[in-house]
């Protein structure tokens, strides 16, 4: 019986879960739900990205009722492998979640964090996983309204205002969302993602359909900091509680571009979006203009967390110049960005929460010769960096290879320079923390605070294990994001 | 078409734009949740009027009638306006904790005080 | 405003007709407007009603704050509960169809139970959101 019902248990799991963990009312209760709950939706969409690799695309229908006409969850290779990175980044955060919330979130509030948590997983994977417009909506406000109150509970009191910056430009997003999805609802008739695709063949390009299109790229660009849109990310992702950083960063932007991949290649088709809209040129413009300012802006932060919150808009950049090509190679090249660089950051940001357990905070003066007294979390913290870069042996590299690629493939020259330049400013951001902490002396006087506790370190070292696997042997990622772009570019069309 | 048979797509751009405006030129948070609220409110005004028919009746299967009105708008914007509540009881609850950690709701002062933090 | 005796008892006799204005509005939505949504704000409205009138004190001794916050949990399990049942009995995830023998039946008991529980989880997160706006900094004043 359950692995047919797998597509909707994704969701509904942790939805359950979270008023179960409000009902316990206890912080370790919570947690060990939550764990339960991220362990289950992991294997899950693993089992489910195994099944549509062998069988294709898999429809479930809510209560039953057809699609178009009722609800429908639809997975194919694109959404089960988004799916599989949400829950694997919930899995890996779990048993680093103990510690790290005991120290940053009061005790009567902790089972509270975990509901929320929950919430925030069961709007994301619902995301990924639904095929219906306006159940994205309903999710896409789940998970939104759930990480704000996540970013809320940071312990600096910046972390309220980045929240409630975070909420009006959100909210924002994703009421012009909701806009587009009502030119799109009043020109063709339905919410149904692949019954749209089928009635907008040949007419995608009229007025109602093209503005409904800019709708849903402004608001989706502004919940993935598509730059310029990106001015809620710096903040969120500095003042949120560390596991909520990790957790966001690596899945919250991939989930909404994958949104915008849908969108694109499976509603309008790569034909409506690139060849009769301008869209291509103008998102690459933009990519471009996040790789270098966003790059630039990073390498001037006093924090190591706002440090890596701005790498995350430059590296947005080359998922977002991957998707403007247009090609099945350019898509391919940013499904893979949007794993590898998932891992990575969920990495960095991991380790950095580490980092801010033992030296309360992130900042560069606090991370002063941190090379010496936390040997192994600066080292780990290295290794993500070069990811960053795109080293060869890292996983940033392999997806930025294929993003090489496919741009000389498309004759886009500049596009190639464009990410090889841009690559050094990565140098640049990445080689501030070596020379902070292998080259500085630690704070005179300032105890010597030691690893952190290895419940931290051992997921933060795992992931970061899986990004030089995946560098080494980067064959699964990039196959696996070929088949999602077959099936974004194939789906109902 | 005239102007007059377009006439709620009119009122809902304006709705829309009075929204918008508020949110970015206001300094008050309050003010910005409520510029954030019409905003909001445009789209229901998107969704719900093209789904009523003239002449047509609530979508029940009734012997002796053939015009019915879309119900699927409605149940759609009933949805989004829980939404709505939701965001706006969370982005209030924001304001209460900003003014109680900041003592003050303008965006100026929360400005300057952070820029006093760094 | 309790000292007011016009308030106090137009409140008493209102309140509980309101409740049962609710009741109605929760169970008539089968088969006309009405519905989860609105009966859940108006039995928090009636809540709301008591504490303006009778003080917050009062109110949250008539509906205390744990009942409240239980309550947004159990609607919303109340409603996954009959998404599950339907798992259970064979069907796909908040089938109806399959609750009763009977197909129409058991679309009316699937409605009904989600029905159940949006009232529940709207009326607690109301007065949830009420209680906390409300008391607010004032937790050690008011109602002596």
């Amino acid at each position: 019986m359950p692995a047919e019902h797998f597509p909707v248990l994704l969701a509904v799991v942790p939805l359950v879960a979270a008023p179960l963990i409000v009902v316990a009312r206890s912080g370790f209760l919570g947690w060990a739900i939550a764990f339960a709950v991220a362990a289950a939706t992991a294997a899950m969409s693993a089992s489910l990205l195994a099944r549509v690799t062998v069988e294709g695309t898999i429809s479930y229908a809510i209560g039953s009722w057809p699609p178009p006409w009722g609800i429908e969850y639809r997975v194919d290779a694109a959404n089960a492998l988004v799916a599989l990175l949400v829950s694997a980044m919930a899995l890996v955060a779990m048993p680093y979640a103990r510690r790290s919330v005991t120290a940053e979130i009061g005790q009567e509030r902790q089972y509270l964090f975990y509901a929320l948590l929950m919430l925030c997983l069961s709007g994301l994977l619902g995301i990924a996983l639904t095929g219906d417009a306006f159940n994205l909506f309903v999710f896409l406000e789940i998970s939104s309204l759930a990480t704000y109150v996540l970013i809320a509970l940071g312990r600096d009191r910046r972390a309220l205002t980045a929240a409630y910056q975070y909420l009006i430009l959100g909210t924002t997003g994703a009421t012009l969302y909701i806009i587009g999805v009502g030119m799109l609802y009043l020109a063709t008739g339905t919410l149904n993602f692949a019954d749209m695709a089928a009635r907008l063949d040949g007419v995608a390009d009229t007025r109602p359909l093209v503005v409904g299109l800019a709708f849903i790229t402004a608001g989706i660009g502004l919940k993935l900091a598509l730059f310029p849109l990106h001015a809620w990310l710096p903040n969120a992702y500095t003042y949120a509680p560390s596991v909520v950083s990790a957790f966001l960063a690596a899945t919250a932007t991939k989930v909404s571009l994958y949104v915008l991949m849908r969108v694109y290649f499976s509603v309008f088709g790569a034909d409506a979006v690139f060849r009769d809209l301008p869209i291509g040129p103008v998102l690459a413009v933009l990519s471009v203009a996040a790789l270098f300012v966003a790059s630039a802006a990073a390498i001037v932060q006093k924090d190591l967390k706002r440090l890596l919150a701005f790498s995350s808009v430059g590296q947005i950049g080359y998922i977002t110049l991957g998707i403007s090509l247009g090609s099945a190679t350019g898509l391919a090249a940013a499904m893979a960005h949007v794993v590898n660089h998932g891992i990575t950051k969920g990495a960095l940001f991991l380790l950095a929460g580490a980092m801010a357990l033992r030296l309360g905070g992130t900042g560069f003066d606090r991370l002063a010769g941190l090379g010496r007294t936390m040997p192994v979390a600066a080292f780990a913290f290295v290794l993500g960096g070069l990811s960053l870069i795109g080293v060869p042996g890292t996983a940033g590299f392999a997806s930025k290879w294929a993003l090489v690629a496919a741009a000389m493939g498309a004759g886009q020259w500049w596009i190639v320079a464009a990410v090889l330049l841009s690559s050094l400013l990565a140098v640049a951001y990445v080689w501030r923390f070596v020379e902070c902490a292998y080259f500085r002396e630690p704070p005179a006087g300032a105890p010597s605070p030691g690893e952190a506790p290895w419940e931290m370190t051992a997921p933060a070292l795992a992931m970061t294990a899986a990004v030089v696997a995946l560098g080494l042997h980067a064959t699964p990622v990039l196959d696996a994001a070929t088949r999602a772009a077959a099936a974004l570019m194939g789906a109902g069309r | 078409m005239s102007f007059l048979g377009h006439f709620s797509y009119w009122a809902t751009v304006f709705v829309m734009m009075t929204g918008l405006y508020i949110v970015i030129s206001r300094g008050n948070l309050v003010k910005k949740l409520v510029g954030l609220g019409i905003f909001q409110t445009s789209v229901y005004l998107l969704y719900v009027a093209p789904g009523k028919l003239i002449g047509g009746t609530a979508a029940i299967v009734t012997p002796g009638i053939t015009l019915y009105s879309n119900p699927l708008p409605h149940v759609l914007i009933l949805t989004a306006i829980v939404v709505g509540v939701a965001t706006l009881a969370l982005g209030l609850a924001l304001v209460v904790r900003i003014r109680e950690a900041y003592g003050t709701v303008d965006e100026d002062e929360l400005l300057a005080a952070d820029a006093k933090d760094d | 405003m309790k000292s007011d005796i016009i308030l106090r008892v137009v409140a008493k006799i209102l309140i509980p007709f309101a409740l049962m204005f609710a009741l109605y509005v929760q169970f008539h939505g089968d088969y006309g407007p009405g519905g989860g949504f609105q009966a859940g704000v108006v039995i928090a409205a009636a809540v709301v009603f008591y504490a303006v009138i009778f003080g917050l004190a009062a109110a949250r001794r008539a509906v205390p704050e744990p009942v409240v916050e239980s309550m947004v949990a159990l609607g919303v399990l109340v409603y996954a509960g009959v998404g599950i049942a339907g798992l259970l009995l064979g069907g796909n995830f908040l089938d109806y169809f399959v609750l009763d023998p009977d197909p129409v039946h058991g679309q009316h008991r699937g409605i009904f139970w989600v029905e159940a529980g949006v009232g529940i989880t709207v009326s607690g997160v109301m007065l949830k959101i009420f209680y906390i706006f409300a008391g607010r900094g004032r937790d050690f004043e008011e109602d002596s």
